[in-house]
Formats: C-alpha cells, sequence, structure tokens
C-alpha cells in the first residue's frame, strides 16, 4: 500500500463524516488559533516597547536603582551633579522621580495622574516637544520654583476648553503655576496614555513631595552611538566614586544602556506571552484529547470495516496507519484552518482594535508541527487498538 | 499433494469457567480444483472450520497445511498475506463496506496486495465485476443492491486477486431461490475454471451443486461422501426462469 493510497483512503473516510471531523478539529483549530494569536500579541506589543524605548531618543544610558527593596536605593541629586561634571561624552544628563497615581487638584475639579520631578534635559533625551509656554529652565530648578508643565491628557481633563497657561493646579500641599503644555505622544501598544503626565522641576519634586531624597533614576544621552561603551563605563566608575565603594564591592545601582533597557521593559510583556501561549498550549493538548476520544469512538464503530480490511488481506500495519493518518490529518486539517483563522483574528485585532499583532512564520510552522504531533501522539493508542484486533473478532463485532 | 491438510484439529472456546470444544480432533483433505459443501446442524462447527481454512482464526492444536505451507507457525503479517492472496472468503452476511461503492469494495484486496504486481486495480476490479454481472453498477453502494447482487459483489472482491481457493460460509443463506442460483451457477463457472471451493450450506438443493458433500456433527465429520448426480445451476435456472415466465402468464390469463 503506497503512502499516496493511505492518505486518500484516510481522507475520504473523513469527508465522508464532514460534521463529526470538523467537531473532532475544532479543539485543534481552538488550539492552534489561540495559540498564534497569543504570541502575535505578546510580540507585536514587545515591537511596540522596542519601538517606543528607541523613540525615546537615541543613544540613551540610564541608571537606575539595584533590584530589591526601596532602601537599598542611593542615587542623589549628588550624584548626578558628579557625573553632569566629570562625564566626557554625555550631551544630555537629568535625574527623575516619579509619583505615579498624584492627585492633582485644579480647574475643574481633580484628576489622578503620574508626576515626573524632572531637569530641563529630559524633554532633548526622550524627544519630547512643548506645544505652548515654555519648559522649565535650570534657573527654575536652582530657584525651586513651583510651576508645572501639563501633559495633553491632564490639561483637558482640568481645563476642559480652557488655556490652562499662567492657571495654578495643586499636587499634595503644594500649589505650581503652568508655564507649558507638552505636544501629544500619544498612548502606548499596552494602552498606557503617555500624555496623562505633570511635569515639575526635579528639585522642587524632591523638596516638596518626596519623603526621601534619593531620585528614582538618571537619564543621560551619549553624543555619538559608538562612544556607548565608554559612557557607561565611565558613569559606573563616578557613580563607585560617589558612593564611596571599594574596589571588592558590588555596584549598587544599575547602568543600562538602551538594548539593555529594551530587554527590561519587555521582559514582563515576554513572560505574559509565554504564559498566554502556554495556556493556549493546554487547548491544544485537550484539542488533542477531543481526536483521540472520536478516534477511539471511530475504531468501535468500525470494528467491521477492520475485520473486513484484515479479512481480505491488510496487515496490522496497513491499520495502525489508516487509523494514523486519518489522525494525524484531521489534526493538520485543523491546524490549517486555525493558522487562516488566526491571521485574519490577528489582521482584524490590529486594523479595528489597534492591538500592535505580529505574526511570525516561526509560530506559524511551530503550531503546525505541534499540531500534527498532537494527531501522532493522540491518534497512536486508538489506531494500535485496532491494529491489534484479531480478524474474526472484529468481523463477528456486532 | 493436497490443497488442503487438516490434522487432529482441534479449536476450544473458553467462556468464563466453561470449555467450549467446537471442533475435536477433525482430520480432512481437499484436492486441487473439488468443490466442497460442509453441512450439518447449527452449532456443529462449520463455521469455526471455516474461520480456520480461511487463515481468520488459528487453531488451538493441530496442524493445517495450506498449499504446502505450514500455517501453525505463521505470523500475523504471513497470516494476513495468505488471506491476500491464496484465499477468497465469502461470507453469509457479504461483508462488504458499506458507503463504498462496488467497485472500490472489489478494489479492496488489490489494495492490500504486496506481491507488487503492476496489475490496474481498477480495470481489474470492473473486469471481475462484469464476471459476475454487474459491469453497469460499479458505481452502486451496498445499499443500493439487492441481497444477490451484493453476494455477487462479494464474489467479484473474493475472485479478483485469481486466488487458488475460495471459501464460502453459507453464501446463499440470505438469498432467495433465484439469487441461490444465480451465486451458484457463478460457483460452478469458478470451480471449472480450476478454483478449489470450500462453502458451508444447510441446504441440500444447494449442496446437490457441489462435487462431495462431508457432514459434521459436534466438531467432527461423520460422513464424506461425492455428489453422483451433480446438476447444473445454470441450467435449474433457465429452466426456474421459464417456468416463473409461464406462471406469470397463466396469472395474468386467469
Ligand atoms: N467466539 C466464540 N466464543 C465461544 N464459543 C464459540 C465462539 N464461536 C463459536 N462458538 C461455539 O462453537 C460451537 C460451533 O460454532 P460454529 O459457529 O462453528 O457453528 P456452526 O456449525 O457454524 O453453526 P451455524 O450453522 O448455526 O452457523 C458452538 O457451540 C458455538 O457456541
Ligand atoms: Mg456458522
Amino acid at each position: 500500500m503506497t503512502f499516496a493510497k493511505l492518505v486518500r483512503a484516510s481522507a475520504l473516510s473523513i469527508f465522508r463524516n464532514k460534521m463529526r471531523s470538523f467537531l473532532t478539529s475544532l479543539g485543534i483549530i481552538i488550539g492552534v488559533c489561540s495559540v498564534i494569536v497569543m504570541v502575535a500579541v505578546g510580540t507585536g506589543s514587545q515591537a511596540q516597547i522596542k519601538k517606543q524605548i528607541s523613540s525615546m531618543g537615541t543613544n540613551l544610558i540610564m541608571v537606575m536603582p539595584p533590584r530589591g527593596p526601596r532602601e537599598a536605593n542611593r542615587l542623589s541629586m549628588a550624584d548626578v551633579e558628579k557625573i553632569r561634571s566629570e562625564a566626557s561624552y554625555l550631551s544630555a544628563i537629568s535625574g527623575e522621580v516619579r509619583l505615579s497615581g498624584s492627585k492633582v487638584v485644579g480647574g475643574s475639579g481633580y484628576w489622578s495622574t503620574s508626576v515626573y520631578g524632572i531637569e530641563p534635559d529630559f524633554i532633548e533625551i526622550r524627544n519630547w516637544a512643548v506645544q505652548s509656554g515654555e519648559f522649565f529652565t535650570d534657573k527654575d530648578l536652582a530657584a525651586r520654583s513651583k510651576v508645572a508643565v501639563l501633559g495633553t491628557t491632564v490639561a483637558a481633563k482640568l481645563f476642559p476648553g480652557e488655556d490652562p497657561m499662567g492657571k495654578s493646579v495643586r499636587i499634595g500641599t503644594t500649589p505650581f503655576t503652568i508655564v507649558g503644555m507638552l505636544s501629544s505622544k500619544g498612548s502606548t501598544g499596552m494602552g498606557n496614555d503617555q500624555d496623562d503626565v505633570v511635569m515639575v522641576p526635579l528639585n522642587t519634586a524632591v523638596n516638596r513631595l518626596m519623603r526621601d531624597r534619593t531620585i528614582e533614576s538618571i537619564e543621560m544621552s551619549v553624543v555619538r552611538e559608538d562612544l556607548m561603551d565608554e559612557a557607561q563605563a565611565e558613569i559606573t566608575a563616578i557613580l563607585r566614586e560617589s558612593h564611596k565603594l571599594s574596589a571588592g564591592d558590588d555596584d549598587d545601582f544599575d547602568v543600562m544602556n538602551q538594548s539593555e533597557i529594551i530587554k527590561t521593559a519587555s521582559q514582563t510583556s515576554q513572560t505574559l506571552t509565554t504564559l498566554l501561549a502556554a495556556i493556549a498550549g493546554v487547548s491544544l493538548m485537550v484539542g488533542g484529547i477531543g481526536i483521540m476520544n472520536i478516534m477511539l469512538v471511530s475504531v468501535t464503530e468500525r470494528t467491521r470495516e477492520i475485520g473486513i480490511r484484515m479479512s481480505v488481506g491488510a496487515r496490522r500495519r496497513d491499520i495502525l496507519l489508516q487509523f494514523l493518518s486519518e489522525s494525524v490529518i484531521l489534526s493538520l486539517l485543523g491546524g490549517s484552518i486555525g493558522i487562516l483563522l488566526a491571521l485574519g483574528l490577528s489582521w482584524a485585532l490590529k486594523t479595528f482594535m489597534s492591538m500592535p499583532t505580529l505574526v511570525s512564520p516561526a509560530v506559524i510552522a511551530a503550531s503546525a508541527g505541534f499540531a500534527a504531533a498532537v494527531g501522532i501522539f493522540f491518534g497512536f493508542y486508538p489506531a494500535r487498538k485496532a491494529a491489534n484486533l484479531y480478524p474474526i473478532d472484529a468481523l463477528r463485532y456486532e | 499433494m493436497a490443497m488442503i491438510e487438516l490434522r487432529r484439529i482441534q479449536r476450544r472456546y473458553v467462556v468464563g469457567d466453561i470449555v467450549v470444544r467446537a471442533i475435536r480432533g477433525l482430520d480432512l483433505d481437499v484436492d486441487t480444483g473439488e468443490f466442497v459443501a460442509i453441512m450439518g446442524p447449527s452449532g456443529s462447527g462449520k463455521s469455526t472450520l471455516m474461520n480456520t481454512l480461511g487463515c481468520l482464526d488459528k487453531p488451538t492444536e493441530g496442524s493445517y497445511v495450506l498449499d504446502g505451507l505450514e500455517t501453525s507457525k505463521a505470523s500475523p503479517d504471513e497470516f494476513a498475506d495468505l488471506r491476500n492472496g491464496k484465499i477468497g472468503f465469502v461470507f453469509q452476511g457479504f461483508n462488504l463496506l458499506s458507503r463504498t461503492s462496488a467497485l472500490e469494495n472489489v478494489e479492496l484486496p488489490l489494495f492490500y496486495d504486496r506481491s507488487g504486481s503492476k496489475i490496474d486495480p481498477k480495470a481489474r476490479a470492473k473486469a471481475a465485476l462484469e464476471e459476475v454481472g454487474l459491469g453497469d453498477r460499479l458505481d452502486h453502494k451496498p445499499n443500493q443492491l439487492s441481497g444477490g447482487q451484493q453476494q455477487r459483489v462479494a464474489i467479484a472482491r473474493a475472485m479478483v486477486k485469481d486466488p487458488a481457493f475460495i471459501l464460502a460460509d453459507e453464501p446463499t443463506g440470505n438469498l432467495d431461490t433465484e439469487m441461490t442460483m444465480e451465486v451458484m451457477s457463478l460457483f460452478q463457472e469458478l470451480n471449472d475454471r480450476g478454483v478449489t471451493i470450500v462453502m458451508v450450506t444447510h441446504e441440500p438443493e444447494v449442496a446437490a451443486y457441489t462435487k462431495r458433500i462431508i457432514t459434521m456433527r459436534d466438531g467432527a465429520i461423520v460422513s464424506d461422501a461425492s455428489v453422483t448426480d451433480r446438476r447444473r445451476a445454470s441450467d435449474d435456472l433457465e429452466d426456474w426462469k421459464k417456468k416463473h415466465a409461464a406462471l406469470a402468464v397463466a396469472e395474468a390469463a386467469v
């Protein structure tokens, strides 16, 4: 019996029971489809994060506290000053503190938003721009001026239909005068609104809004891309000196370049993608069990057919291969439909829900392979059961 | 040398605590070209014997030499090849694949052919169906055929690989008189061409078309005799048709 004949015979028997075959493959269809879509959403948002961080500015270096308890943070304004005066490859530098979920009161009511305490260089490092008014200056910083620059979302919430310039908002107990409005950056792919922000001078934030005097990060731009490594090494050395670390001590801070930042930032979404893909993979397994179930029913139902085939000379292997190829074809069919469905679905997500989906050929190939493997794995037991029937028992089966 | 040699064949079935001795030490020789009818009361072991001869079942004890090959040592695969190449089996219940055309049913043994012969399965199956008079029913499914036609499809399937020997377990058991004669004339034609046939039947009229009648009782052979006044099924069929036509005419006249 040739391979072509085998496939033809199996395909015939599958098409003879169209509805049942479809229902059997449904598990695989859903499994394959969800694996591909989950991974597409995951990789899409990762690509988005990457794009965003790249668009933050070129040649970015960031210093952050080491992972662990907040108390381990030793970054301070003094560190920023020391780097500013000693580092030789930087074009811009800004310390940064963040107060997320801060209540900002003013205009028509209040709004909960993120308050950034930063330095004027920040908008250069992050490729940001002011659409009206002005960004605060080094003078404001030195004077600890109570001035604020609003993102468009905050402006729209607190001052709908008004010009917020020159008006005042209260953050905590401190009143700030609005001196500028940021241009809109839109939302990230993950649904974070980048314009939902208020920026105030770093010194003012540290002195008036924060409980301790540490800062959360230092962001810098390096003058040329090929100097990134040198810059990173130099900053590390400066900070070690500033923190008075001796030769054997570990760094009590993290210096990261752009690609490291991307890696850190996409880690959560990567974990999530893996988790979702694993869950979808489980549904693929369940689909496989569905195939096994139907194949077992099919073997019982077709016991006489098996007997007839054996009586005219089918070997055990012929019967085994027949049932095995049926389950493999079923799962491959399901896989193919699942792939088409996934392509359609991720297109729809991208087009109608503006989710950044990215379907990779590797994932398609992997899930098709997995579907075939499921077919073989879950088809084998029923197929062997069929092949091991004793001819006369199979013929007599009622 | 005999085509079939059975020596001290026993077949026991164990059902719970009870041991059923379906065949109890049976000896039988069948030569090439013979046409044997096996008769006997229900439960006497006829089907069990046929299944043994057809390599569908293995005897519990004894030796079965088919065409010079000792089958008791054969593996399942060798058994399958014997069924495919040497034996054609016709069942009382036809045992055709449902929802499968007559042509595809007849092709089935060629589908499992391992001799590597180059014959075109379609053409060969078509020829076999034409031989049994079903050349115009190739694409009919079993449920679109009469019992006699279904049995003829089964016979076409049994002979499609030109087996040396055809086994039939009550092939006419589900058929009326006319169909029975049709099937028997087919068997006689095959036998005339040298095919060895062993068949089980309950009806003496059917056994009268064979050359040798073996009677079984309680798993053993109790009589074995040649048929003296052998009948031709094709002649009987013609007579029957004539009589039937006359009867129809008479009925119409009344
Ligand atoms: N699979 C089986 N398990 C147990 N006992 C069996 C089995 N098959 C047959 N038998 C027993 O073996 C004996 C012979 O059965 P067999 O079918 O050969 O009879 P038979 O001569 O063909 O009868 P019939 O004319 O009714 O077809 C019977 O007593 C039957 O009950
Ligand atoms: Mg019987």
